[in-house]
């Protein structure tokens, strides 16, 4: 086994050797301008460029016409939300998105919000973390111009009800759109089942290059039509200008076609993984509580509070494993999670939690060895809580009078 | 973040890990923070003809806390209640090399030996 053990495959992934030997040789010998129109060097990126945005459409089940290449994920939320505000202002500038989104979304709204260019409803999610469609219908106004809500949570990997949300949106009139980033390429996802117009993900959580992504545009049914936000040259279609990074964009397409042909047998057995790992810290550990959805999740998701132990200190007992906590500590706001606590989750126990995100290459070996570790480690620190000596005393913690700080 | 060799130190070998009977003569508890902001600290001092001749801790909260509650029990072993009174956070801050963000942990450790002090001298006083 070699260490550290990366379990955090949901902040990014490794990259696949094939895709970088499909990269290979575009950076020296295959250098040309995507947008040079009059020799051979600019042909052939051209053509390398188009082959990545069929392999990439293929998975999303859209045209490869509606694909347009951004700088990752976060650029594209930018660019659906700001993109559409700007062009359909006419029209409204009510914006519904969930409480859970990522804060590529809610960073945008809040800004947006700020300038005083949008309202914004923020949906709240149900103890498992699902947004609920009907609240979506509810909410929309005739000012309604975009509704966005995430396809899978990068906290809890819960996956939201989509498809119905599409319907709704598609009956109303109102655009969809939908950050798909940590589902693409994991789970099935057809944008035309699906009823989404605008969908935003990116090649680095999906064994691909860091520095790429997409997002899908609708082209018929509805056509939508967004404002540039980085102008200079019309590249994509005029929505979004700036070379094309060959290299970067073969390695998504790359990416994009080795989840086409591997995600069931490969979601099959990193769910496997995932139960193994659930399983044995559960059944060991008591007092451990699963946040997110039980079943309706990412297959490589895990996310468990450890009551008494806090997640920082969790995480520097298993320095040899890679993951992710939900603490205040880890973060630089000092606030715990505020995806947990959407839920529901008290500030306690979302200060106790650690995300384990499984990727296609952790072995059954390395998730026997996170086990053993996570139940010695929790073991030993609640040992040295004192909350978990009062509550051996009988003591009810809910009843204490605490001097916060 | 990068954790100073200290802060590690007393993390993977805790000093004076453990518990005093509270009500036992001449102990003293400081229990401060709260669950909510992720850290709580339990410190206690065994106190004989005004030196503290044994100090416990236990804390629920980040490395830096731990540690710096751990440190906290050390520093007050031999000390008097006068001087024990003088140890300050930011004693604790320099010996563990604690980070801007991390300070707070230093604040909890002092509040903490300032809380077992005043409540060993509350049962002194009442006995």
């Amino acid at each position: 086994m070699k260490f550290p053990i990366f379990l955090d495959n949901h902040s990014t992934t490794p990259m696949d050797p094939r895709v970088l030997e499909a990269m290979l040789p575009y950076f020296v010998e295959k250098f040309g301008n995507a947008a040079s129109r009059n020799h051979a060097f600019g042909w052939e990126a051209e053509e390398a460029v188009e082959t990545a945005r069929k392999q990439i459409a293929r998975l999303i089940k859209a045209d490869p016409k509606e694909i347009v290449f951004t700088s990752g994920a976060t650029e594209s939320d930018n660019l659906a939300l700001k993109g559409v505000l700007e062009m359909y202002k006419e029209k409204g500038n009510h914006i519904i998105t969930s409480a859970t989104e990522h804060r590529a979304v809610l960073d945008t709204t809040k800004s947006l919000e700020a300038k005083g260019l949008t309202t914004v409803t923020y949906l709240p999610v149900d103890k498992q973390g699902m947004v609920n469609p009907q609240d979506v219908r509810n909410a929309i106004t005739d000012k309604t111009i975009l509704i966005s809500v995430m396809l899978a949570n990068n906290e809890i990997g819960t996956l939201n009800p989509v498809q119905e949300i599409g319907k709704i949106a598609k009956e109303k009139g109102v655009l969809f759109h939908c950050d798909a980033t940590q589902g693409v390429g994991k789970i099935p996802v057809d944008v035309q089942a699906m009823g989404i117009d605008l969908m935003s993900f990116s090649a680095h959580k999906i064994y691909g290059p860091k520095g790429v992504g997409a997002l899908y545009v609708r082209k018929k049914n509805p056509r939508v039509r967004i404002a540039a936000q980085i102008d200079g040259g019309g590249h994509e279609r005029g929505m979004r200008s700036g070379t094309l990074p060959v290299p970067l964009i073969v390695g998504f397409g790359k990416a994009c076609e080795i989840c086409e042909q591997e995600m069931a047998a490969e979601s099959a057995h990193l769910s496997k993984m995932r139960d193994r790992l659930q399983a044995g810290i559960m059944a060991a550990l008591e007092e451990s509580y699963l946040n997110g959805h039980p079943t309706h999740r990412l297959p490589g998701n895990l996310n468990i509070s450890f009551a008494y132990v806090e997640g920082e200190s969790l995480l520097m007992g298993m320095k040899e494993i890679a993951l992710s906590s939900g603490s205040a500590c880890t973060s630089a706001t000092l606030e715990p999670s505020y995806v947990l606590r959407a839920l529901g989750v008290g500030t306690e126990l979302a200060h106790s939690s650690i995300r384990f995100g499984l990727g296609r290459f952790n072995t059954e070996e390395e998730i026997d060895y996170t086990i053993k570790k996570v139940i010695e480690i929790v073991t030993k620190l609640r040992e040295m809580s004192p909350l978990y000596e009062m509550a051996k005393e009988g003591v009810d913690l809910k009843s204490v009078q605490w001097a916060a700080h | 973040m990068a954790y100073s060799d200290k802060v590690v130190d007393h993390f993977n070998n805790p000093r004076n890990m453990g518990s005093f009977k509270k009500e036992e003569d001449g102990v003293g508890t400081g229990m401060v923070g709260a669950p909510e902001c992720g850290d709580v600290m339990k410190l206690q001092i065994k106190v004989q003809n005004d030196t503290i001749v044994d100090a416990k801790f236990k804390t629920f909260g980040c490395g830096s806390a731990i540690a710096s509650s751990s440190l906290a029990t050390e520093w007050l072993k031999g000390k008097t209640l006068e001087e024990a009174q003088k140890i300050k956070n930011t004693d604790i801050v320099q010996e563990l090399n604690l980070p801007p963000v991390k300070i707070h942990c230093s604040v909890l450790a002092e509040d903490a030996i300032k809380a077992a002090l005043a409540d060993y001298q509350k049962k002194a006083e009442n006995k």
